[in-house]
């Protein structure tokens, strides 16, 4: 006999990450995860790749499907329309009721729409759900000629990718005066927006939308921008950020700011019902180099497999350790450890910065004034995760890092050793008790060129 | 499409037309001479009698001309099968040698010609379509629309370019009498190499040499940027061309034995027949050299080389089956399954080959050392059953012909005795690993997706788990297509490389083994 019945509202990487470690822990427990999106767990993270024909939809689904009778995790794929808290009873669209013990509430993310005229328009649509892609696949299916994205970050710069396979010229429209620059440092946002345009992607920077212009039948014909010009498009993406998913929750005992408000245990005000992933809101930010509200793949993960221990009776704390992320765009590929904010305080904290001569190869890194490393972020080679979890938890010299900086290298065989030249871009710089490495035989003689 | 794409797809199936039309082309007459000329000297009176209803007659197709060579030798053997005389039966097929040798055709006349028209010009449109692919684009991976493709995603492309393959492999193994037409026209490249006549084998070798230069350049533009790939592609192309194709024609022409110095038992499944081991000793020094370096390949280089590198720097770097579907294949390597059912299917499979190759040519070795005293000419059958079964069924017609419907990797995964020896001793004893990038992984699903050996490449991937499989065969392409730069192909210590409970970085609340 189950011991209770833990229900998770929610299938994306945290409510699943949940119920996987649930099981692991406790044999006994009845889980049942909810979804209207889709039955099955997939990777949201690869809906693009779905669009460009690199895989299929099944192709993104990380667990066969017999995987979860197999765990005993129960699958229902409905829409829930309300929670009746005090009852312990969710209702679905459907009518139906399921009673629940505990409650852990995964609904993710929505895109945002900051109430500008026409966003509701056909034609005009985020990137975040299955149900998203179905839409997009619709909107582009039929006499585009032009497309307009509103919103320079992630997501945008998927859509944008997106769109050019689909041969749509883009247009996109960024409200700061770089790409993503409220997250990356000037130089990395100015390579970023150097490739966006070697892709023929249209960017015009500090532009916002003001409006969308409807044609006869209700579909978009045309934006107008915050420079009051006009530009014709059939396809609209709003891809200025996302906001949690929590609407049907309001009104009720729940307590429920930008998104669901949780202590660092998960917990709501309501006893038996917990947040995770992208629609918790943290009481108190985690750490100080974090936000409130966590909107990133890994956070989700590591929020659920935290709650699971709390609910199998270990209460855990939340206790992210460094920081990391990663992103494509386009050809790309971008990492980043520690703590690299846009800006810095020039007083307290030292900068290191190398570029290819390509530029399209930069390594950025920041230290305190003792010369400890905060943080790197890495652009168009691959550093290797566990080395800088280590250094900057152990707060490493700079020194140090960049000495062992092969040993981090986390390119695959014969691709160029940039180690080499930011090693001695670093001496050049700041000077320091180590030799550059060298170029071995092989790299050599069949290495790519730095 | 780019005008020099659109007039190399052309040419291509211009130059595939021709290849599919020339058994098609001439006639065919026979005469005793040419049946004497052509029969083991035991069989001339008997053969030049049995066809002597054929003598003059000019049959305009192939079809007519085997189709009475067959009724006429057939009605023979029969007779003599009825009344039991089974040595007098004649098991010989002179059937391609006869075709050959009555053929009178054009492309008999004007190999040249014929080879330019067919071969020639599928080469230089396959060489036009890909040499300037993705010119001006930047460096990336180029895996846009494959599942929206007829071709690449089991379309009605798909079925058509198997079926073809398959039929292609059927005749070659067969019914090689069909194609003497397409031998006719590369038997002045076979006299130029090796001064001898050329066999439906050298058609073959220089079809599939062909092949893999055409798609390994079709590489080196798709994996622009990549020097992992452009380099092992290179090596695979070099190794085909220099020693399957070249060195062993040089040889005969230099009156030595035919041999293939990369290829390797059991995968090489005849090297112990005993008329292998025969032409070696009868070989003299070069002879026995051949037969030196075949073993210490088997005990010294696959063990040495699997534990510093991994079973990549064979099967992905210097095989031919590899090099075929590392290049001809790559198109299809999303193809592959990648079902846990699969996996099963694959070991129960591959290790039964392996083990059927082992007791085959143990028993091949211990009845050639009895003098065969021991099986007598039971191995003869047991070498027929596995070059029919194994050696040609399944590596040829399935393991080529099943690239657009199952992966370019179905014979090197399911089926090849040296990958699954290979394979052990990457899984047990070697450096070699793909490692993940901590806890960078989100589970996209480009890795599992294009690993053409099936492997679930993420399952690992999430965990933070190495990846030590015994039938990755190392192409790199997983840590090629992953966005999140989480795949890295190494070698390095033994020590940790198999973690059984991997634990993922970056959450400091709690240690969990993912």
């Amino acid at each position: 006999m189950p011991t209770r019945h833990i229900v998770i509202l929610g299938n994306g990487i945290s409510g699943i990450t949940c119920a996987r470690q649930l099981r692991k822990l406790e044999d006994q427990v009845r889980i049942t995860v909810i979804s209207g999106e889709s039955k099955y767990f997939f990777s949201r993270t690869a809906l693009m790749y779905v669009s460009m024909g690199h895989m299929k939809f099944e192709h993104t689904q990380p667990y066969e499907n017999w995987f979860w009778e197999k765990n005993r995790i129960e699958l229902i794929h409905q829409w829930v329309k309300e929670v009746k808290f005090k009852e312990k009873t969710l209702i679905f669209s459907s009518g139906e009721k399921l009673p629940y013990d505990q409650l852990v509430i995964a609904t993710g993310s929505k895109p945002n729409k900051f109430g500008w005229p026409g966003q509701d328009l056909n034609g005009v649509q985020g990137l975040y759900s299955k149900q998203d892609l179905e839409l997009f696949e619709e909107n582009t299916s039929v006499n585009v000629s032009h497309a307009v994205i509103v919103g320079g970050g992630l997501i945008g710069i998927e859509m944008a990718e997106m769109l050019a396979y689909k041969k749509i010229p883009v247009t996109f429209l960024v409200r700061e005066k770089g790409f993503w620059d409220n997250v990356l440092p000037r130089e990395e946002s100015e390579l970023v927006g150097r490739h966006i345009r070697e892709h023929h992607i249209h960017l015009m920077m500090e532009t916002e939308l003001k409006e969308i212009i409807s044609d006869e039948k209700g579909r978009v014909k045309a934006v107008i921008t915050s420079k009051n010009e006009e530009i014709s498009c059939q396809f609209v993406g709003l891809t200025a950020g996302v906001s949690p998913n929590v609407d049907f929750l309001r009104g009720t005992e729940l307590a429920v700011g930008r998104g669901v408000k949780v202590n660092e245990f998960f917990q709501t005000n309501l006893p038996d019902v917990f947040a995770i992933g992208d629609c918790a809101e943290f009481e108190k930010a985690p750490a100080p180099d974090r936000r409130p509200i966590e909107q990133v793949w890994y956070t989700g993960r590591m929020h659920g497999e935290t709650l699971a221990y709390t609910l199998c009776g270990k209460q855990t704390a939340y206790n992210p350790g460094i920081w990391f992320n990663s992103a494509k765009f386009l050809d790309i590929e971008y990492q980043t450890y520690g703590t690299v904010p846009p800006i810095w305080d020039e007083e307290k904290v030292q900068n290191f910065y190398w570029e290819h001569s390509g530029g399209k190869v930069s390594f950025r890194m920041l230290m305190d004034a003792q010369g400890k490393i905060l943080g790197v972020n890495n652009f168009g080679f691959r550093l290797r995760h566990e080395f800088f979890d280590q250094a900057i938890q152990e707060k490493w010299t700079v020194e140090r890092v960049i000495a062992g900086l092969k040993k981090a290298n986390f390119d695959p065989e014969f691709f160029a050793p940039y180690y080499l030249e930011i090693q001695q871009a670093f001496k050049k710089k700041f000077g320091g008790d180590f030799q550059p490495e060298k170029k071995s035989w092989i790299q050599k003689i069949l290495g790519a060129k730095v | 499409m780019r005008l020099l794409e659109k007039i190399g797809l052309v040419l291509f199936l211009l130059g595939m037309g021709v290849f599919i039309a020339i058994p098609f082309l001439g006639s065919y007459t026979l005469d005793r001479d040419l049946v004497v000329s052509n029969t083991k000297e035991i069989h001339q009176e008997k053969m030049g009698e049995i066809l002597s209803p054929m003598y003059g007659k000019e049959y305009t197709s192939n079809f007519s001309f085997l189709s009475d060579f067959r009724s006429n030798f057939n009605s023979y053997n029969d007779q003599l099968k009825s009344q039991q005389l089974w040595d007098q039966v004649i098991w010989d097929d002179y059937g391609f040698a006869l075709a050959k040798a009555a053929a009178s055709t054009p492309v008999r006349e004007n190999p040249w010609l014929w080879l330019g028209l067919s071969i020639g010009l599928a080469v230089i449109g396959g060489f036009l379509y890909n040499f300037k692919k993705y010119e001006g684009e930047p460096a990336g991976i180029k895996n846009n629309g494959i599942f929206h493709s007829k071709l690449k995603n089991r379309g009605w492309l798909g079925m058509v370019t198997g079926g073809f393959l398959i039929l292609f492999y059927i005749l070659l193994y067969w019914f090689p009498a069909y194609l003497v037409n397409l031998v006719w026209m590369v038997e002045p490249i076979s006299k130029m190499l090796s001064g001898g006549s050329a066999s439906q084998w050298f058609l073959y070798g220089l079809v599939y040499t062909m092949a893999i230069l055409v798609m390994g350049i079709r590489m080196f533009r798709k994996y622009r940027g990549n020097k992992y790939q452009q380099l092992r592609t290179a090596s695979v192309m070099f190794f085909q061309t220099a020693f399957a194709f070249l060195i062993p024609e040089i040889l005969v022409l230099l009156n030595q034995p035919y041999f293939d110095f990369k290829n390797i038992w059991p995968l090489d499944y005849d090297f112990f027949y005993d008329y292998q081991i025969d032409t070696f000793l009868s070989g003299g020094g070069v002879g026995m050299f051949m037969l030196i370096w075949g073993i210490l390949l088997i005990i010294v280089g696959v063990p040495v080389f699997t534990y510093f590198f991994g079973k990549r720097w064979y099967c992905s770097w210097v095989c031919g089956c590899g090099g075929l579907a590392e290049t001809v294949g790559d198109p299809f390597r999303q193809l592959s399954d990648k079902s846990l059912k699969a996996w099963k299917y694959e070991r129960w499979i591959i290790h039964s080959v392996l083990v059927l190759a082992v007791v085959m040519t143990a028993l091949t070795i211990a009845n050639y050392f009895s003098g065969f005293s021991l099986l007598g000419n039971v191995t003869n059958q047991l070498h027929s059953f596995y070059g029919f079964a194994i050696g040609s069924a399944f590596a040829g017609v399935v393991g080529t012909g099943f690239y657009p419907f199952m992966g370019n990797r179905v014979w090197c995964r399911f089926g090849c005795p040296l990958a699954a020896y290979l394979g052990i001793v990457q899984r047990f004893k070697s450096r070699f690993r793909i490692t993940t990038n901590g806890g960078q992984c989100i589970s996209c699903g480009n890795c599992s997706t294009y690993c053409e050996m099936g492997i679930d490449v993420r399952a690992y991937a999430q965990r933070g788990q190495n990846i030590v499989r015994s039938s990755c065969v190392g192409c790199g392409v997983c840590s090629a297509v992953c966005p999140r730069g989480v795949l890295k192909l190494e070698n390095g210590p033994e020590e940790n490389r198999i973690q059984e409970l991997p634990i993922i970085i970056g959450n400091n609340s709690i240690k969990i083994n993912a």
